[in-house]
């Protein structure tokens, strides 16, 4: 703070402003990978999407380092009501649905070799998993046309369920061994993949039927959120395949499930053996915010919407992205998620990067922790005869 | 004190999650004693499962 009395009076500028519309550019990363193929005949540039998100941004979080910027309470409505931000986010969705059909497209008739056939599916993977985050950050709002756009941005990825289990199931239960998309200390992120996926899948089909029964309707209905998301997956699918024919299915379907990984592995790294307390009757405690694990590397940030201010997002799930802040003493990953997700893939090295963390976070009663079960008996076992 | 229920009480669902407040059962473990109407609750009080504000609340119309 200035010691100098005069008062000022120049309202905060958020100098992140202009930088949130590299989410819709980085939408389109595969096209402009194939830009600078044409440009060089370098095959390589196929990969261009994962060579950003597995190495160019890592680099960029270690040289940009963090961002302890948050706007002051003064500015924090003014804020929230600039429709620029929300159009920061409607602009990606055209993005991304361009990178899409482009993609599939190319795919099937571009002639292409199979490594670059392969590097072109990891890369419309990558943007269908920026799809799933800006469907996160979209149906987090209670208007019903971004909610709307939400299930539309879902399509591609055929993420449906994401747009019921997230606010209804993964909101409710955050950190807690009930939730699927919550990891346990001690679960590899390849134990944790299988056990989300089907276990979110089922939670939004149970929360769907109960939602309904209330309104005396079965499941079964088109009034079923997530029967309407998979079947505008079901439209967009059949729509490319009568254009390009069957070999667009393949494309499609794998693109989408590496799409779908990426985001899992948010999940995993986001609340990975964090867990909430359980008050004397057996309810949770409220969700607090040192149950998220965050990460303020202002490169990855950028990308995504503010996603790792993960704390914050879940103290106030309806605030729009720009206006999340960052706290002192919030539990913290080592580096953005771009470099954290590689890690989560090499599990002896997750386990030797975080486990330790874990254990700090609660000082060294696992107990607290968020514990896979079979490591659960075995751990207490152990801390018992150690306390002996 | 609870008059004579010529007024009836009220539920109130969360936007985001579909946590419902519902003015009958209050909410005792946070301290919201039975009875307590949508209006009386602090406005800083934010939705226990998922942290919503009561801005993102909706009046249930029929039970």
């Amino acid at each position: 703070m200035s010691s100098v009395a005069v008062q000022d009076d120049r309202p905060w500028v958020d100098r992140k402003r202009y930088l949130w519309l590299l989410g819709i550019l980085a939408m389109t990363l595969p096209l402009q990978g194939y830009l600078l193929y044409r440009w060089t005949g370098w095959s390589v540039f196929w990969w261009f999407s994962p060579i950003f998100i597995y190495l160019i941004l890592p680099i960029a979080d270690a040289l940009l380092g963090e961002d302890d910027n948050n706007p002051p309470d003064s500015a924090m409505a003014a804020l929230a009501a600039d429709r620029y931000y929300r159009w920061a986010v409607y602009l990606a969705l055209p993005a991304q649905y361009l990178s899409f059909v482009w993609c599939t497209w190319m795919a099937v008739r571009g002639g292409l070799v199979w490594h670059q056939w392969l590097g072109l599916l990891l890369s419309a993977g990558f943007t269908s998993g920026l799809g799933i985050n800006i469907a996160h950050e979209m149906g987090h709002q209670t208007s019903r046309l971004e909610r709307w756009l939400a299930k539309i941005a879902l399509a591609p990825v055929a993420y449906g369920h994401f747009y019921v289990e997230h606010n209804r199931g993964h909101h409710v239960r955050v950190a807690t061994f009930e939730d699927p998309a919550s990891a346990r200390y001690g679960e590899s992120f390849w134990e944790f993949l299988p056990r989300c996926v089907i276990g979110s899948i089922r939670s939004a089909w149970e929360i769907e039927k109960q939602r309904l029964a209330r309104q005396g309707k079965g499941p079964w209905s088109l009034k079923n959120d997530l029967i309407q998301a998979w079947l505008l997956t079901l439209a967009l699918y059949a729509a490319m395949t009568a254009w390009l024919g069957w070999a667009a299915l393949p494309f499609m379907i794998l693109q989408a499930a590496y799409g779908g990984s990426l985001l899992e592995v948010v999940n995993y790294l986001e609340h990975y053996g964090l867990l909430r307390a359980k008050r004397a009757d057996g309810s949770y405690e409220r969700c607090q915010p040192e149950h998220s694990w965050n990460s303020n590397h202002i490169a990855t940030n950028i990308f995504l919407y503010h996603l790792q201010r993960h704390s914050d997002h879940h103290a106030y799930p309806t605030r729009s992205y720009q206006t999340l802040r960052n706290f002192v003493g919030l539990p913290r990953l080592p580096s953005g998620y771009a470099a954290m997700i590689p890690i989560a893939y090499c599990t002896p090295l997750w386990f030797a990067i975080m486990n330790p963390r874990v254990r700090d976070h609660y000082r060294g009663d696992l107990s607290r922790a968020n514990l896979k079960p079979s490591l659960r008996a075995r751990l207490l076992a152990g801390e018992r005869r150690a306390a002996a | 004190m609870e008059a004579s229920t010529a007024v009836t009480l009220k539920k109130w669902r969360c936007l985001v999650c579909d946590f419902v407040y519902d003015e009958a059962r209050g909410l005792p473990e946070e301290g919201i004693a039975p009875g307590t109407r949508w209006e009386d609750i602090p406005e800083s009080w934010t939705c226990p499962d998922c942290g919503a504000a009561k801005s993102d609340f909706v009046m249930v119309e029929i039970d």
